[in-house]
C-alpha cells in the first residue's frame, strides 16, 4: 500500500472517530435528561416526605388532624387488592396465554384475537372502571368491595399478562416441543412439563409490570367507588378459630394508596401536602420491591434456560 | 426377510425385519413429498438414508414416529409395519402416542430440555408414569452406559444439560431415546451439527447399539453410511432410487442415479 493511500485511511478513520464521539455524546445527554428529571422528581419527594415518614404513619388511620394521620388502611387496601388482582389475572392470562399458543388454529380468527388482546392493553382505564361499575358493582352485586377492585384490575392487566406469556411460550424452540413428543408425551404432558416450566420466568415478569401498572391506578378504582376517607381495617382472612381462614375480607369497602394520595394533594392545608408526599415514597417503595422482584425472578428463571 | 430392490441378495437374506413400509405416500398439504416408497428395516440392524438435500429423507424417517401428526394439512398414504405384532404404524387407529412409545427419535441438532442431566434421561419414564425411584435410577445409568456418558457424567447427574459440551448433549440426547428400551431408534443426521471427534464416538455408539436395537439413520456423509450401515436406500426426488446392501450401493449399485450420487458427481 502506497503512503498516500495510507494517509487516506487515517484521515477516515480519524472522521470517523468523531462522529463516534459525537453519537456518544448525544446518547449520554439524552440518558441524562431521563435519569435527572427523574432523580430530581425523587429527592423533592424525599425532601418533602421522608421526615414524615414514621412507624405512627405507616399505622395510623387516616384523620382529620394532619399530624395524625396515615396510611394504614390504603396499604393494606392496595396489598389486599394486588393481592386478588394476581389471584385472578394469572390463572386467567396464562391459560388463555396457553390456548392462543398450543391449541388456537392459527389462521384468521387467531390473528384477529391477537390484535384485540393487544389493543386491550392500550384502553385508557376508565373505561375498565365504566365496564366493572356496571358488571361486578351492580350486575354481580359485589359492591364497591375489595373483590370488585381486584377483579376490575385483574382485567386491565390480563393483556399484559397474556402478552408476555405468549412471548415467552413462543420462545421455546419447537425442537424441544418435539423432543418431548418424540419421548410419547402427550400435548398436556408436553405444556405442564416444558412450557409451563420453561415460561414461569416471563410470565412472572409480565404479572409483575402489570402489577406495578395497577398498584398505581387511580381512575378505575374510583369509578367502582372505593371510599376516600376508611377508619376501619378489612376484616383479617386468617382467624383463631376454625376454619382459620375467612373470605369476608373479599365484600370489604376500602381505599388504595394513590386515591389517599389524591385525597391529600387535594386538601389546602400544606400539612397534607407533606403527608401526601411520603404515601408517595411509600408507593414508589412498594413499585420498586416489587420491580425488584420480578428482575430477580426473571434472573432465577432464566439462569439455566439458553435459547 | 428383507426386500431390496434388486435382486441380488446376499447374506442379508437371513435378517428378519422389524418394520416394512408399503407403498407410502406423503402430502405437505397438497404437496406431495414422498412417493410410493418402499422399504424395510431389518431386525437389530442399521439402515442408513441417504440423497441429495430436499429429497424427503426428513420427511420419511418422521414417518415412522407420527411426527407429522403434529402439524395440520400432512397426510399419509399407504402402509407402515410393524412385525412384532403387525400393525400399521400410520393407521389412524393406532395412537400416534403409542408409535412414538415403541420408536424413538434422536434430532440433528442436540435439543436435551433445560433441566438437569439425570431429568433429561428420565423423562420418558416419567411420561409412562414411572415413578420409583430406584426403577429410574437404575435405567437412567443402563441408558447413560449404553450412550457411553456415564463415566463423564456419573458425578454430575444433578448438573443442567445445557453445560455439556456438543457431543456430550447429543450422546445425552440419544441416552434419552435409550431409556424407554425403544424398538426402533430414528436418527436424522445426529452428528451434522457436532465435531469430528464427538462424531466418531457417536458412530461407535451406533455400531454398539445395533447388539439391541433397529437403527434407521438418515446421514449426508457417504462415509458415514458406509461406515455405520448394514443397508443403504438411496433416495431421490421422493422416491427409492435403490436399496440395498450398503456394500453394494458403495460398489456395486445397479442404477447410474446412485453411483453417480455416491461418486459424489451430484448432491
Ligand atoms: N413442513 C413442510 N411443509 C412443506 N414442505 C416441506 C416441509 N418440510 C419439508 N418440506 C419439503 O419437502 C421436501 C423434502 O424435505 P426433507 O426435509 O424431507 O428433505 P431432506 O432430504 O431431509 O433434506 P436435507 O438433507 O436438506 O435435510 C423438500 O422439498 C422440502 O422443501
Ligand atoms: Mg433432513
Amino acid at each position: 500500500m502506497s503512503g498516500d493511500n495510507l494517509q487516506e485511511i487515517r484521515k477516515l478513520i480519524a472522521r470517523k472517530n468523531v462522529w463516534d464521539r459525537i453519537f456518544a455524546a448525544i446518547g449520554l445527554l439524552s440518558m441524562l435528561v431521563g435519569i435527572v428529571t427523574l432523580l430530581a422528581l425523587i429527592i423533592d419527594l424525599c425532601s418533602d416526605g421522608l421526615p414524615r415518614l414514621s412507624w405512627q404513619f405507616l399505622t395510623s388511620f387516616p384523620s382529620y388532624k394532619p399530624e395524625q394521620a396515615g396510611i394504614l388502611s390504603a396499604w393494606v387496601g392496595t396489598t389486599l387488592v394486588m393481592l386478588l388482582t394476581a389471584i385472578a389475572a394469572i390463572p386467567l392470562g396464562v391459560a388463555a396465554a396457553i390456548y392462543l399458543e398450543e391449541y388456537a388454529q392459527k389462521n384468521w380468527i387467531a390473528d384477529l384475537i391477537e390484535i384485540n388482546v393487544t389493543n386491550l392493553a392500550g384502553v385508557p382505564s376508565i373505561i375498565y372502571g365504566l365496564l366493572a361499575l356496571g358488571l361486578f358493582v351492580y350486575k354481580l352485586n359485589l359492591g364497591e368491595s375489595i373483590m370488585a377492585a381486584g377483579l376490575t384490575l385483574a382485567l386491565l392487566i390480563l393483556p399484559i399478562v397474556i402478552v408476555t406469556t405468549r412471548e415467552s411460550i413462543r420462545a421455546i424452540p419447537n425442537i424441544i416441543r418435539e423432543a418431548a413428543y418424540a419421548l410419547g408425551a402427550s400435548k398436556w404432558q408436553m405444556i405442564w412439563d416444558h412450557v409451563l416450566p420453561y415460561s414461569i420466568g416471563g410470565i412472572m415478569t409480565g404479572v409483575i409490570v402489570g402489577l406495578s401498572r395497577a398498584i398505581g391506578e387511580t381512575a378505575p378504582i374510583i369509578t367502582i367507588g372505593a371510599l376516600t376517607f376508611i377508619a376501619f381495617l378489612p376484616d383479617s382472612p386468617i382467624k383463631n378459630e376454625f376454619p382459620y381462614i375467612s373470605f369476608s375480607w373479599l365484600m370489604s369497602p376500602f381505599t388504595v394508596m394513590p386515591i389517599q394520595m389524591f385525597n391529600w394533594v387535594s386538601s389546602p392545608e400544606p400539612e397534607f401536602q407533606v403527608n401526601a408526599a411520603a404515601a408517595g415514597i411509600v408507593l414508589i417503595l412498594m413499585t420498586l420491591a416489587m420491580n425488584s422482584l420480578a428482575i430477580y425472578l426473571r434472573y432465577r428463571f432464566r439462569k439455566n434456560i439458553k435459547w | 426377510m428383507v426386500e431390496k430392490t434388486t435382486n441380488s441378495m446376499s447374506e442379508s437374506i437371513a435378517v428378519k425385519p422389524k418394520a416394512e413400509v408399503n407403498n407410502l405416500n406423503f402430502y405437505y398439504g397438497s404437496v406431495q413429498v414422498l412417493k410410493n416408497i418402499n422399504l424395510a428395516l431389518a431386525s437389530k440392524r442399521v439402515t442408513a438414508l441417504i440423497g441429495p438435500s430436499g429429497c424427503g429423507k426428513t420427511t420419511l424417517l418422521r414417518c415412522f414416529n407420527r411426527m407429522h401428526d403434529l402439524y395440520p394439512g400432512n397426510r399419509y398414504e399407504g402402509e407402515i409395519i410393524l412385525d412384532t405384532d403387525g400393525i400399521n404404524i400410520l393407521s389412524r387407529r393406532v395412537d400416534p402416542i403409542e408409535v412414538r412409545m415403541r420408536i424413538s427419535m434422536v434430532f440433528q441438532k442436540p435439543n436435551p430440555f433445560p433441566k438437569s442431566i439425570y431429568e433429561n434421561v428420565a423423562y420418558g419414564l416419567r411420561v409412562r408414569n414411572e415413578s420409583r425411584r430406584n426403577v429410574i435410577d437404575e435405567k437412567v445409568e443402563k441408558a447413560l452406559r449404553g450412550a457411553a456418558l456415564w463415566d463423564e457424567v456419573k458425578d454430575r447427574l444433578k448438573d443442567q444439560a445445557y453445560n455439556l459440551s456438543g457431543g456430550q448433549q447429543q450422546r445425552l440426547c440419544i441416552a434419552r431415546s435409550l431409556a424407554t428400551e425403544p424398538e426402533i431408534i430414528l436418527f436424522d443426521e445426529p452428528t451434522s451439527a457436532i465435531d469430528p471427534i464427538a462424531t466418531m464416538s457417536i458412530e461407535e455408539l451406533i455400531e454398539d447399539l445395533t447388539q439391541q436395537v433397529t437403527i434407521l439413520i438418515v446421514t449426508h456423509s457417504m462415509q458415514q453410511a458406509a461406515r455405520v450401515s448394514e443397508f443403504t436406500a438411496f433416495m431421490y426426488m421422493g422416491e427409492i432410487v435403490e436399496f440395498d446392501d450398503t456394500k453394494t450401493i458403495f460398489t456395486n449399485p445397479s442404477k447410474k442415479q446412485t453411483e453417480d450420487y455416491v461418486k459424489g458427481k451430484f448432491g
